[in-house]
This record gives structure tokens, C-alpha cells and sequence, in this order.
């Protein structure tokens, strides 16, 4: 159980990045995170990661609060961030140091396996397509095994095509040790696709707007008719989190309006 | 119209396989032929120039007194090393870079990492080391063959400080360039700080911290020249010094291109020690 309570950023330069935020995922459960550019998701990533002190607030992972990089939080970043020096066996196995030899190989070969990339494990990160190399990060994650894993937008720079199989790659791992998953995404499908709930954010200062169980079966159809009534009431739920902000420019002509008048 | 079209685009899926072939096919030998090609094109002006003067001497054109055509200085430089004195020449400047390029790049590292790893050393350490290399090296001179002599130590310690800055400055401005991005990752699988360095930032700096060592050996070259005329008995500097005073041109012209063979030697050793470190590197190759 991941609990974020009344947490808040506040960055040196005074941006408040995030603003009491309040939220908590069952274990297992993934959450998609949505909401417009700059209203704090990666930031929220950061602070649950451990990378970032929040200013206020606490973070509790099984009633255990984080302030530093925990064993059993695992993050993907929006790039993928490989060690250009290390084979992409080597990149996977990065945080293994502790485990014993055959241990390390088997969980590296197995996680590489199942995302496709068995035969690319000798090779270079520089050798790796954009979409392969975004494999190879979100194996190096899985293969911890973390209770909680953390996920910033890491399919955005990919075409439609191989979003949809690496879906089905992070859905197969997930199913393995089905870890609790906060993804940050900007792609309504990809949270219908993927989450249990989601999570949509308001910017300045970032805070939570709304939330909205995704209770589909699995595997999901996108194709089927709940799919889509589910798509649209999450696109619903954003357009009503820029709502807010949209009378005050009406406010504004008015204003002009009566300025004018006389 | 249309059937025009599907049968041109069929012709051409025919076709296009082939064509692929042919074009595959020749390009290796190619780029084969085209690099040797622009190898020869490098080669052609010195070639040409020295042939021309050799010809302009053999037939009377020139007198070939101060400026000796290549025969002649072909023959000195085969006369030296069948007398053994190019060896002992070439082991001695040798031996004075090995001695002052271990010292100098050694020292650059130690001081490198220390001011590229802490902020508060490189305050301390920055502002000093930037005045000293403000100076030019050759200035230490008097002061080195005052406190050393004028034999091997002063040599050394002259090549020494000529190799120390561009490596120090390599090292530390590799390290401050590493990518925050990929420290973080290190960060997020909690590696303790030695686990830090020797898993990230060590081979993140590597690419670097070999060209800066090229450089320090280039300038190593370039000051055992200096510390060679300031009165050695031998070496390739003593050599241009001594051909200089009894007016033999030809050894001059000798010692200078094995000066050029020595350094162009040791910089492809460096290179290639190192190759193995940083073959994972995603930029164009450096040739030799
Ligand atoms: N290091 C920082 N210092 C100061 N302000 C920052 C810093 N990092 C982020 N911010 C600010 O905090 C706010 C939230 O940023 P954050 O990166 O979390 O947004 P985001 O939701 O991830 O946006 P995007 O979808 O574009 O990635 C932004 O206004 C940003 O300018
Ligand atoms: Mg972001």
C-alpha cells in the first residue's frame, strides 16, 4: 500500500510544484496519472522515487515513510537512460550487483525473453532502436523486483504501433510479480489500456482533480463498446479539470465589455 | 490509366530487388577505392615536393647546402641508426617523455578528479592551478635547472608540468560534464558513493580522459624539444642542437622526422591501449 499524504512541493525557485496532494494505491493496483504539461506528475514521480525531498506532507510505502531511493520503488524515466557502456544484458542486470551470478543471468535472460530482446543482449545500447531501448529500461526496472513501480510517460516519443505491443510487454512483466504501478501518461487509451484507476491532475500549483475507477476486464478490447464509454468519460473528466480556468476570460470580456460601455 | 500504373509499379517491385543488389554490391569496394583514393591524394604533395627538389639538386638546379634533398637526408638518418646512435638517441628522448608523461598525467588525474568530484576542492584548487597555467612552461626553466641541475630531473619536471594542465583540465571538466541523468540512475539503485564512481562516472569520463591524454602526450613532444636544448649530451633534441652548431643540416632534417615517427608511434599506442575502453562509443570514429 502506497499512501501519499498532503504531500507538497515547492521548488527553490518558489514554483509550487505540487500542492496537498492526497492519494492511496492498493497494492498491485495500477494507477495512470494524466493531466496537462507542468501540472506536476513528474514531479510527484520524483518525490515518491525518492530523487526529490517534498517540502511538506509524507510519502509511506507499507507505512514505511520514503525520503531516499527505496529497494522496492522502481522507476522508468521518460528517457531511457541506459549506460551507453554496458551491453544491454549488463544495462538489465545494473541493479543486481548483490545477487549471485546465475541468479543475476537468470533473471536478466528471462526478463529479456519476455520483452522481446533475447537475441539484442550482447549489443550496445547505441545499436538499439528508440522503442527497444525503452524495453531494455523497463526491464532493468522489473527485474528488482519492486513493490512499487513508477513509470514517467515512458512510451511518449513512440509511434502508435509499438506503444501497443510494449503495452502488452508491461502488462506480460507486470503479471509476474504484479507490482503496484504509478504511470504518468498524456495518452487517454494508454491509461483505459492499462490502469485500474485513473488519476487526473490540475496544474498551478499541481494537485488532483478527480479520479476514476477503470474497472474493465482484462485483456482489454479497444475495440469493445466499454472501451470506448470508458475512453470518453476520462476525456470528459479533463475537460472538465480545464474548465475552471476557462470563465475567467469570459469574466475578463466582461469586464472590457463594461469598461467600455460608458 | 490506373492498370498503367500498377503495371510501371510492378515492373519496378521486379526490378528494384536487382537494382538493389547492383548497387549493394559495388558500394564496399567503393568506399574502398575512394578512401584509399583520398590516403594517396595526402600523400601526393609531400611526394611530389620531394621529388621535385630532388631532381632540381641531381640536376644542378639547386646547390641542396641548407636545404639537403631527401636522399641525403635519407642517408643520414640510415647512417645514424647503422652506427646505433639513433637508438641511443631515441631511447633517451623516450625515456625522458615516458618519465615525464607518468609523472604529469598521473599528477593531472589525481588533481583532475579531486576538483571535478568536489566543489569545495575545486575552489580551492581551480583559481591556483589556473595562475600556474597561465604561465608558459618554458618560463620554469631557470628555476627547475636551479633546483633540479641541469641533467635528467629538470628535464623530466619540465615535461612534466607540459603534460599536467591539459590532462587536469580534461579530466576535471570530463567529470563535471558527466550527465546528471545517468548519476541519477545510480541514485535510484542507491550505489554508495565509491560504487558511484567506479560503476558511472569512471566510464562516462573515459572517452575524454583519453583525448586528453593524447594531448598531454602531444605536448610532451613538444617540451622534451625544449628541455633537450637546454643542454643534453643526447636525445633527438640534442641531435637538431648539434646539427645546428656544426652546420649539418641533414641531421637537423633527420632527427626531425624521427621526432615525427616517435610521436605519431606513440600517440596510435595510446590510442589503441585505449580502444578496448571505449568501443562502446556512439560517434565517428576516430582514424588513426
Ligand atoms: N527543478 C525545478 N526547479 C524549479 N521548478 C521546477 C523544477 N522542476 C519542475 N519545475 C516546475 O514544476 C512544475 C511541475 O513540473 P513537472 O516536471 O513535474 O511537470 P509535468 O507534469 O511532469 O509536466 P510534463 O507533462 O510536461 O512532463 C512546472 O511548473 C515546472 O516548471
Ligand atoms: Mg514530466
Amino acid at each position: 500500500m502506497l499512501n501519499l499524504d498532503h504531500l507538497s512541493k515547492i521548488y527553490a525557485d518558489g514554483t509550487r510544484a505540487l500542492a496537498d496532494i492526497n492519494l492511496s494505491v492498493r497494492e498491485s493496483e495500477i494507477i495512470a496519472l494524466i493531466g496537462g504539461s507542468g501540472c506536476g506528475k513528474t514531479t510527484l514521480l520524483r518525490l515518491i522515487a525518492g530523487l526529490d525531498r517534498a517540502s511538506a506532507g509524507s510519502i509511506r510505502l507499507d507505512g514505511e515513510p520514503i525520503h531516499e531511493p527505496h529497494p522496492a520503488v522502481g522507476i522508468v524515466f521518460q528517457e531511457p537512460r541506459l549506460l551507453p557502456w554496458l551491453t544491454v544484458s549488463d544495462n538489465v542486470a545494473f541493479g543486481l550487483a548483490h545477487l549471485d551470478r546465475s541468479e543475476r543471468k537468470a533473471r536478466v535472460s528471462h526478463a529479456l525473453e519476455k520483452i522481446g530482446l533475447a537475441e539484442h543482449a550482447e549489443r550496445w545500447p547505441r545499436d538499439l532502436s528508440g522503442g527497444q531501448q525503452q524495453r531494455v529500461a523497463i526491464a532493468r526496472a522489473f527485474v528488482t523486483y519492486p513493490k512499487v513501480l513508477l513509470l514517467d510517460e515512458p512510451f511518449s516519443a513512440l509511434d502508435a504501433f509499438t506503444r501497443a505491443s510494449l503495452h502488452e510487454h508491461l502488462l506480460g512483466l507486470w503479471e509476474e510479480t504484479r507490482p503496484t504501478v504509478v504511470l504518468v501518461t498524456h495518452d487517454v487509451q494508454e491509461a483505459v489500456t492499462l490502469a485500474d484507476r485513473a488519476v487526473i491532475m490540475q496544474p498551478k500549483p499541481g494537485r488532483i482533480f478527480d479520479e476514476l475507477p477503470l474497472t474493465l476486464a482484462r485483456p482489454r478490447d479497444r475495440a469493445a463498446l466499454p472501451f470506448e464509454s470508458a475512453v470518453r468519460r476520462v476525456l470528459a473528466a479533463l475537460d472538465q479539470s480545464l474548465k475552471p480556468v476557462q470563465p475567467s476570460p469570459h469574466r475578463e470580456r466582461d469586464r472590457e465589455a463594461a469598461a467600455l460601455w460608458w | 490509366m490506373t492498370g498503367q500504373g500498377t503495371l510501371q509499379s510492378t515492373r519496378q517491385g521486379w526490378s528494384s530487388p536487382q537494382g538493389a543488389a547492383a548497387l549493394a554490391a559495388p558500394s564496399p569496394a567503393g568506399k574502398r577505392r575512394a578512401f584509399d583514393g583520398r590516403v594517396l591524394l595526402g600523400i601526393f604533395l609531400p611526394l611530389a615536393i620531394a621529388l621535385l627538389w630532388e631532381a632540381a639538386v641531381h640536376f644542378g638546379f639547386a646547390q641542396g647546402r641548407l636545404v639537403p634533398p631527401p636522399s641525403r637526408i635519407l642517408t643520414t638518418l640510415w647512417g645514424l641508426a647503422k652506427t646505433g646512435e639513433l637508438w641511443t638517441h631515441a631511447t633517451a628522448t623516450l625515456w625522458r617523455i615516458l618519465a615525464g608523461f607518468a609523472i604529469g598525467a598521473i599528477a593531472g588525474i589525481v588533481f583532475g578528479a579531486l576538483s571535478g568530484s568536489s566543489d569545495a576542492l575545486r575552489r580551492l584548487l581551480d583559481p591556483t592551478l589556473q595562475a600556474l597555467r597561465a604561465i608558459p612552461s618554458i618560463a620554469w626553466v631557470p628555476l627547475f635547472i636551479l633546483w633540479l641541475g641541469i641533467f635528467e630531473a629538470s628535464k623530466v619536471a619540465l615535461i612534466a608540468v607540459g603534460v599536467f594542465f591539459p590532462v587536469y583540465l580534461g579530466i576535471a571538466g570530463a567529470i563535471l560534464s558527466v550527465d546528471r541523468k545517468l548519476v541519477e540512475v545510480g541514485r535510484v539503485f542507491r550505489l554508495s558513493r565509491i560504487a558511484l564512481a567506479r560503476r558511472i562516472l569512471l566510464p562516462a569520463v573515459l572517452p575524454e580522459a583519453v583525448i586528453a591524454l593524447r594531448s598531454g602526450l602531444g605536448l610532451g613532444f613538444m617540451f622534451v624539444v625544449a628541455a633537450e636544448f637546454m643542454g643534453a649530451s643526447e636525445g633527438l633534441g640534442y641531435l637538431l642542437v648539434d646539427g645546428q652548431q656544426m652546420g649539418k643540416p641533414d641531421q637537423i632534417l633527420a632527427a626531425i622526422i624521427a621526432f615525427a615517427l616517435l610521436g605519431k608511434a606513440a600517440d596510435s599506442l595510446l590510442v589503441l591501449a585505449t580502444r578496448p575502453l571505449v568501443r562502446w562509443q556512439d560517434t565517428v570514429r576516430e582514424r588513426l
